[in-house]
């Protein structure tokens, strides 16, 4: 087999996964090429594709409008890949999901043209199937680079389902809470190496929750030892993961 | 000749974000001549409300993954200016020094990645892997450079974790900063190679000039990016200073009759914003290596010529690479020293600006008596640009058609405008409007 034929596309998001990717550096992104053949990528290149082995998507579903184009991609490609918490989950996007007065707010009195309607922010998921997840805000290099690798040797990428809680212990990371500070770790699902308690700022579950995650406990800890108010910790459960809520 | 041209440049490519060029000429007169923008609006201003001052610089600063360092500081200023907090010395060296990489970074994936190909006569930067390997390879290291520069200081360039209200939830140590020199220090000699790159390939550079209104930070004493007030340049030299405070009656948007999008400008009908307009409000203050640039590539301000902007980012690269050598030399003069994140002393409204790879940007915020966000508005260069972009259109059809280009030659001139201006329009999507031609 020669090398897959790979696309980039991106629908509401800050193109910040795809920067991810020129920040390998020469030798890793160079070594990456040599097991890829990027044929169509609109950020970096003016030519395009019919046939893709892969197809990796940006960003987030928000407007009916991008239903066909997204369906487009899927019925020409191999594997469809989400990458990026936009794309994955809904992301940053999706925190104007419980609120009915976004357009409003922002665009006044020009609330009502057209091409401002843009309806809740979805994962690609809730368009077409997605085969496989990049997770993260900004996504993780080095995870991508894994899930290529996993792919291009014919394997399963392996997601974790284990807390952010458990990267910063294997780091000997001060906790947050021991900080004076919150954290959502104890329910965000890890894989990113947790540089965000590190750096001495809160996880807030970027990549998502591990399955089955108990909000109500979430908030109180939340409440008790982080010592924000009621208010403040429904709304950080709320910061990457609005559509992750039981309430979505 | 009357001739009929039709362009349709559907999500022009090499841009970040989705953007559309339309042109009709019927028998040689111009009959539409349009840059829309079809990007999908995001609503930032309205995620915010509600959020902690610690939260909002995370979020807005997912506006961009571009200028996420940049959107970082100026909400982290305007946060700062509504909560009372005065930086620190150490604060604003570091934070001008991750300024500067910001700026490095973005400029170099725009001369190398979106621009490079245009002159190099290649549809993008992967066929130049098997034609042009040494300059690929080079683009990619310097590529990383910034990227290593800008994690050094703020943990990392998309999203960056450790800017912070206040300050920096953690701080480079010496020996990183140090590390980080020697790095910098270790890249002057494929920042030359660029310079002979690019000099090469400037006379590719299409002769274009309209002169027009040129928007930036400017300062007393130093090349602003990261602090100072705001400063427009008019052609004649003629230069005007206003408060931050004041930006929305600089950039005074208005709604043209011709066109669907709402514009800006301020003493003349627009004004551009970005590396240029630095160039040309704030030439006296490069770092001398930074000007000899200039003086090769035949630059002094005020340069009229749009297509030049990638030519004054080339120009910023130089100096931005010096202006931080300095820097660092200072920082370690006076040792990293751990510091205290500055408290709020008031709550209320603050506007903060600082100079992004693509022009100036203005974040401003209301605070709530318990630190929660009331509302909020960021006014992005791209959306600035974007009347300027139109009125450079509308001087440039004509004069292709004078010249008797090919449709193919005017839809890659106008392609070529656009990318010089290094268009962000995933960051803009706040304003733009648009008309679809069927």
């Amino acid at each position: 087999m020669g090398k897959p034929k790979v696309g980039f596309f991106d629908f509401a998001s800050c193109e910040g996964c795809q920067i991810e990717l020129t920040n390998y550096g020469d030798a890793a992104f160079l070594e990456l090429l040599n097991h890829i053949d990027i044929v169509e990528f609109r950020e970096a290149m003016s030519e395009k594709a019919d046939q893709l082995d892969i197809a990796f998507i940006e960003g987030s579903f928000t407007r009916e409008a991008d239903r066909a184009r997204l369906e487009e991609i899927r019925n020409r490609s191999g594997v469809v890949i989400s990458y990026g918490a936009c794309a994955s989950t809904g992301g940053i996007n999706a925190l104007k999901n419980h609120q009915d007065d976004y357009t409003k707010c922002v665009y006044g009195e020009d609330a009502n043209m057209p091409h401002l309607n843009s309806q809740k922010a979805m994962p690609i998921s809730e368009a077409i199937k997605v085969d496989f997840q990049v997770l993260g805000c900004p996504m993780d290099r080095t995870e991508f680079v894994n899930i290529v690798s996993h792919l291009l040797h014919g394997k399963e990428p392996v997601v974790p389902n284990h807390p952010v809680c458990v990267e910063c212990k294997r780091n000997e990371t001060v906790c947050r809470f021991d900080d004076g500070d919150h954290c959502v770790g104890q329910v965000a699902r890890a894989g990113c190496g947790a540089p965000c308690p590190a750096d001495g700022i809160p996880c807030e579950a970027c990549r998502g929750f591990v399955d089955d995650a108990n909000e109500e406990a979430l908030k109180k800890v939340l409440v008790d030892r982080g010592g924000l108010s009621m208010a403040r910790a429904e709304s950080k459960t709320r910061m990457f993961t609005a559509n992750l809520r039981s309430d979505r | 000749m009357k001739k009929d041209i039709n362009i349709n440049v559907h999500h022009l490519t090499r841009v970040e974000g989705h953007g559309n060029i339309r042109v009709n000429v019927k028998s040689g007169k111009i009959e539409k001549c349009e840059w829309q923008v079809p990007e999908a609006p995001r609503f930032f201003e309205a995620m915010i409300r509600g959020r902690h001052y610690s939260e909002v610089a995370r979020i807005t600063s997912r506006i961009c993954g571009i200028c996420s360092v940049g959107h970082t500081l100026a909400s982290i200023r305007g946060t700062e200016c509504a909560l009372g907090i005065n930086e620190t010395w150490q604060t604003n060296r570091l934070r001008t020094l991750l300024k500067h990489a910001e700026n490095f970074d973005s400029h170099i994936l725009h001369i190398y990645f979106l621009i490079a190909p245009d002159l190099l006569g290649a549809p993008s930067v992967f066929p130049l892997v098997a034609t042009h390997g040494e300059v690929v390879a080079r683009a990619l290291k310097l590529k990383r450079l910034g990227h290593e520069w800008g994690a050094a200081l703020a943990g990392r360039t998309t999203h960056p974790t450790t800017a912070i209200p206040g300050g920096f939830s953690k701080l480079p140590t010496e020996a990183e900063l140090k590390a980080l020199k020697e790095k910098m220090v270790a890249a002057v000699p494929d920042l030359e190679e660029t310079i002979k790159t690019v000099a090469s390939l400037a006379p590719n550079i299409p002769a274009f000039n309209r002169p027009t209104e040129y928007m930036a930070l400017a300062a007393d004493d130093h090349y602003a990016v990261y602090d100072g007030e705001i400063q427009t340049v008019l052609p004649d030299g003629d230069k005007k200073r206003y408060s931050i405070q004041d930006y929305k009656s600089v950039t005074n948007e208005w709604v043209s009759p011709q066109s669907t999008a709402k514009f800006c400008k301020n003493r003349l009908d627009s004004y551009a914003a970005g590396a240029l307009a630095r160039f040309n409000n704030n030439y006296e203050f490069l770092h001398p290596n930074a000007k000899a640039l200039a003086e090769t590539l035949g630059m002094s301000p005020v340069v009229g010529n749009p297509y030049l902007n990638s030519a004054a980012q080339l120009i910023e690269v130089v100096h931005a690479v010096y202006d931080s050598l300095e820097i660092i030399d200072q920082l370690l003069s006076k040792g990293i020293n751990s510091e205290e994140l500055q408290k709020p002393t008031k709550y209320s409204t603050g506007a903060g600006a600082v100079e992004v790879p693509r022009g100036i940007l203005f974040h401003e915020y209301t605070y709530d008596k318990e630190g929660i966000c009331v509302s909020g508005n960021c006014i992005i260069p791209t959306n600035q640009n974007h009347a300027n972009i139109q009125m450079d259109f509308d001087a440039l059809v004509p004069e292709l058609l004078e010249q008797n280009k090919s449709e193919a030659e005017m839809e890659l001139a106008l392609e070529m405008l656009v990318r010089a201006y290094d268009p962000c329009i995933s960051c803009s999507t706040h304003f733009l409007k648009v008309e679809f031609v069927n």
